[in-house]
């Protein structure tokens, strides 16, 4: 790894500002339009983030299932179930304050976890190019995994003309 | 190399944002927004441990992408199938407000 480690940190604390600013507006925006702007802009710190972690085929395949795919389907959807959200209704419903207490719990039992667990993490060489490896993983050990998401995939795909059809 | 807690914090914190979004919001299209946001918090878990801990078989040495890459084609099919289920919901009902979907409600 030849990245200076201050140049590290300068990645991971811009790419975390982004992801965190889309995601807060993608939960607060009333416009769904700009709420998936928000998600847009929190997807593509998400694939900064992952060029930080040295994994780099999972930043392209975010940019190109996430951001080039799901946030598509997600645009059209808003447009396609436009205007039916009644002006004068808040975006959030009555129990948001519960929904607030609740994921702050949860946000500091997770961090009390992340913070005083012993992770014996190590500092490990991102071993040259590892897209090769990647592939013949995939195609040996993950064979079987591998073959069911496309299943998967095939039902998904199916499954969702089905529902979707007039 | 920066700290592991740091990435944990990260995925925390937006896994807890997607919570309240998927938690507090009416529309069903911005409760799948929270969800995809939970995903991916749960995906950046998992490229930091496996950047920052070492399996005990070299063999699963790639496990933590190749699980990722898993989670991402799974959004991918829920995000489908997930906004089929709102437009047909749209077509028959007339809204994406979860709170007056209750047909099944007792």
């Amino acid at each position: 790894m030849s990245t200076p480690l201050v140049l590290t940190y300068v990645g991971f604390f811009v790419m975390a500002a982004i992801t965190l600013g889309g995601a807060l507006m993608a939960v607060s925006a009333r416009n769904l339009i700009r709420a998936a702007l928000g998600l847009i802009i929190a997807l593509i710190g998400i694939a900064g983030i992952y060029f930080v972690l040295e994994a780099e085929f999972v930043a392209v395949v975010q940019i190109l299932v996430y951001v080039g795919a799901i946030s598509i389907l997600i645009l059209f959807a808003v447009m396609l179930t436009r205007g039916l959200m009644k002006r004068d209704l808040p975006a959030q419903n009555a129990q948001w304050i519960a929904a607030a207490f609740i994921s702050l719990a949860m946000f500091a039992a997770l961090l009390y976890v992340a913070l005083s667990t012993n992770w014996r993490a190590v500092e490990t060489q991102v071993a040259g190019d590892l897209i090769p490896k990647l592939g013949t993983e995939l195609m040996t050990t993950y064979l079987l995994p591998f073959e069911a998401v496309s299943l998967l995939l095939l039902a998904a795909l199916v499954g969702a003309i089905v529902i979707a059809r007039e | 190399m920066i700290p592991l807690p740091f990435y944990l914090t990260l995925a925390a914190a937006l896994f807890c944002i997607g919570l309240y979004g998927a938690l507090a919001r009416r529309n069903a299209i911005a409760i799948l927004m929270g969800i995809e946001l939970m995903l991916n918090a749960v995906n950046i878990n998992l490229i930091a441990f496996w950047r920052y801990v070492k399996p005990a078989a070299p063999t699963m040495d790639l496990a933590g992408q190749i699980f990722a890459l898993f989670v991402i084609t799974l959004a991918a099919a829920e995000a489908a199938i997930g906004i089929a289920l709102i437009i047909a919901i749209y077509r028959s009902r007339d809204t994406v407000n979860v709170e007056e979907v209750d047909l099944m409600k007792w």
